[in-house]
């Protein structure tokens, strides 16, 4: 099994963090390591989701040579097809932010490519599900 | 003099009690350092044997036990793995916490192994480190190692303290954790800072934590249904495991399986929750366990796992287990539902409440002639194999013979507290245990040095009982350092070395899988004999079969510490065997 992302940020209750854990196994799989997670003391509750249940994003930033805007205006284009944002500009460089699916990002990573990228990352997912998490319930009953 | 006044115990039992009481009644603080603090936390967890190893980072701590040493008894080992082993057999054999203590560095990495021993062997023990200054933390300064990392997949939890105020709360947990639900270790690791540091110091015990269920809730429908189940088999088989131990559900368990006739075997660790010679004992399941219980896996209708987690080494083959039996598991940690077998009904829940509320739903039965079966093939067992371990007619010393003689002599009222090998599965499959937390021995792990620290451990824990330890030559060497601390704390442990000269088990593993080709299994041993009397430990040696009986009486009437060297047949088998890969209905008679 290989992770393919981990993110982990606050959550909307205080003192609460929420792991968002990206993996491609099978469901088996999946149980047994939901299993092993939630005999974690410290976690309040594990659960998997398939990505039909869940509405998720990635975010990225791409550095490239100012130059480029100028030279090559397929570039722009390809800005503004992929609503991706410029974060700023200077001589040197810009940067440009993308936030999607990581199919979009990989098809936007591929395009720029082929100018030269002078870097590139790309955040975890995030993800929240379409079904209510009942954190809060759990956390109750734990203190029951 | 009795054995129990050999053991020197300073400790006034009413007097800890006293100390306990005053600090769960205290409502008002006091300033202590870190150090003392810890001390009283100690305390008022009702602990009073500790094992450990001092040093640099630790050095506040040992010098409270110094003031302290009439409530509670320092054990000092001679190798921190021994520490943890001591406070593993300390907690087996008293279903209590083991506690045991260390420096930072390598007194903290010295502690891993036993730690990971008692894992996943589920066995209560907290673990306290010390460890650099705050100040000094990152900096790879003497001594420091991040035994918090380094600990984490292998404890229940683990925390680091640096500020002493955290003290009471941090070990309040740790104890709460490390006993409740399925038990295992915890580690807490406190800086030299926190420990000189003086606070208001409050103790209250830990009644929960917000993300930390111990005991999930069991669902009455499917208690029923496992009940339906079993009332229903015609060829019902039950496997328990050391869940029964536990959570100290001997009676219950013992109602069950007579109320509803169901033969019962049992895992390593399982061993002893009832007595060896109970009618529905059908002996050990798994790769050297007993032959009708392994074969009759693959035959029973359904299959009953009572607080026990299908371990490779009990299953075999998964891919052809108990493949025509509906599986019923009767489990405390939701995580080994699934893990490794199907099951059709899982009843969530500690053994002792789960098994006693299937009580009333079961009907009578006797099974009978689903017992002959056992009955048949026990016979063919005991033709093959079981004849010759306890009534060899050749005439090199087996080392089921050894353990023949000490259950007829200790009228199998011992705890046994084994190593790891050979003598180990012979220890298991012969042992006549006749009281529950009777066998001591690494299961998962398969610790070789676990048992002479760990004997040492359940003596101190329970001087009452008999407590004899049976090693390999290799793994008594591992740890054969101990002999100091049975020296020093005049712990009066049997300790029987069945020696063959050679790493038993695996030399085993090269005759039949590797054509003979022993790659550095042979032992050349030292005189185990003038190391017993170097630590002033009265010795014998026993080479032939006439003097075996004898050698173990002198062995069992010695009041004191005694070491017993038994010369046995060099190259012989462990039978039945399951091969690795192979089915449990493939087991192996010779």
């Amino acid at each position: 099994m290989n992770v393919e992302s981990l993110n982990t940020s606050p959550s909307e209750i205080e003192g609460v963090s929420r792991f968002t854990i990206v993996v491609n196994i099978t469901e088996s799989q999946m149980k047994k390591v939901i299993g092993q997670i939630e005999k974690q003391v410290e976690v309040i509750k594990a659960y998997y989701h398939t990505e039909e249940e869940i509405i998720y994003q990635e975010s990225c930033l791409f550095k490239i040579k100012s130059e480029l805007l100028f030279e090559e205006r397929q570039i722009q284009n390809i800005i503004r097809e992929s609503n991706a944002n410029i974060v700023t500009v200077n001589k040197k460089f810009f940067v440009l932010e993308k936030s999607g699916r990581k199919e979009e990002i990989d098809l936007l990573y591929r395009e720029l490519n082929a100018f030269g990228i002078m870097q590139f990352t790309r955040s975890g997912r995030v993800a929240v599900t379409k079904d209510e998490m009942k954190i809060s319930t759990l956390l109750k009953a734990f203190q029951e | 003099m009795t054995s129990t006044a050999t053991l020197h115990n300073p400790l006034n039992p009413m007097e800890i009690k006293t100390e306990e009481n005053k600090l769960k009644q205290s409502s008002t603080t006091e300033r202590i350092s870190g150090s003392e603090a810890i001390i009283k936390c100690l305390l008022a967890e009702g602990v009073d044997i500790l094992y450990g190893y001092p040093g640099g980072a630790i050095m506040p701590v040992y010098d409270e036990l110094y003031k302290y040493q009439d409530k509670i008894h320092h054990v000092l080992t001679r190798h921190e793995q021994g520490a943890t082993h001591s406070a593993q057999g300390y907690a087996r054999i008293s279903g209590k916490v083991g506690v045991c203590m260390a420096t930072s560095g390598p007194g903290a990495t010295n502690l891993i192994t036993g730690i990971a021993d008692a894992q996943i062997d589920s066995t209560p023990m907290v673990c306290i480190t010390g460890q650099v200054g705050s100040h000094l933390l990152g900096s790879d300064a003497f001594q420091e190692t991040d035994i918090v990392g380094i600990s984490t997949p292998v404890t229940k939890w683990n925390c680091q303290i640096t500020k002493a105020s955290q003290i009471p709360e941090m070990l309040a947990k740790a104890f709460y954790i490390a006993k409740s639900g399925r038990p295992g270790p915890v580690l807490i690791d406190i800086t030299k800072d926190a420990q000189f540091e003086e606070f208001d110091f409050k103790y209250e015990k830990c009644k929960g934590v917000r993300s930390y269920k111990p005991v999930p809730e069991t669902d009455t429908t499917s208690l029923q249904a496992a009940a339906d189940l079993i009332n229903s088999a015609k060829k019902p088989l039950i496997v328990w495991g050391q869940g029964v131990i536990l959570s100290k559900a001997e009676e219950e368990f013992k109602a069950v399986i007579e109320k509803a006739g169901i033969p019962s075997a049992w895992t390593i660790l399982g061993a002893s929750a009832i007595p060896t010679d109970h009618t529905l004992n059908v002996g050990m399941v798994g790769m050297h366990g007993n032959y009708a219980p392994n074969v009759l896996t693959n035959e029973c209708d359904v299959l009953i796992a009572i607080g026990m987690r299908f371990d490779d080494r009990v299953t075999g083959n998964l891919a052809s287990y108990a493949k025509q039996a509906k599986v019923i598991h009767f489990e405390i940690d939701p995580a080994e539902i699934d893990k490794n077998v199907k099951t059709d009904i899982a009843v969530l829940g500690d053994a002792k409440a789960s098994l006693k509320s299937l009580l009333p739903l079961l009907e009578p039965n006797s099974h009978n002639d689903w017992h002959q079966k056992f009955k048949d093939l026990y016979a063919i067992e005991y033709d093959k194999v079981i004849k010759h371990d306890l009534h060899p007619t050749k005439e090199g010393l087996t080392m089921g013979e050894v353990l023949k003689e000490i259950n007829i002599q200790t009228k199998g009222e011992a705890a046994i507290v084994s190593d790891v090998g050979q003598h180990q599965m012979i220890a298991c499959r012969y042992a006549d245990f006749k009281v529950s937390k009777s066998n001591i021995t690494s299961g998962g792990l398969g610790t070789m040095g676990f048992a002479l620290p760990a004997a040492i451990g359940a003596k101190m824990a329970a001087p009452e009982r008999e407590v004899v330890m049976i090693a390999g030559d290799g793994g008594y060497q591992m740890t054969i350092q101990e002999l100091g601390t049975i020296f020093q704390q005049r712990v009066p442990v049997k300790i029987v070395v069945l020696n063959n000269e050679f790493l038993g088990m695996v030399r085993q593993w090269q005759q039949l899988f590797f054509d003979k080709r022993y790659a550095s299994t042979e032992m050349t041993n030292p005189d185990f004999i003038t190391i017993a009397k170097g630590y002033h430990i009265e010795a014998q040696k026993v080479t032939e079969r006439k003097n075996l009986k004898a050698a173990i009486k002198d062995m069992i009437d010695c009041e004191g510490p005694y070491f017993l060297e038994v010369r046995v047949e060099k190259e012989d088998n462990v039978f039945p065997m399951i091969p690795t890969g192979a089915s449990v209905s493939d087991i192996r008679l010779e």
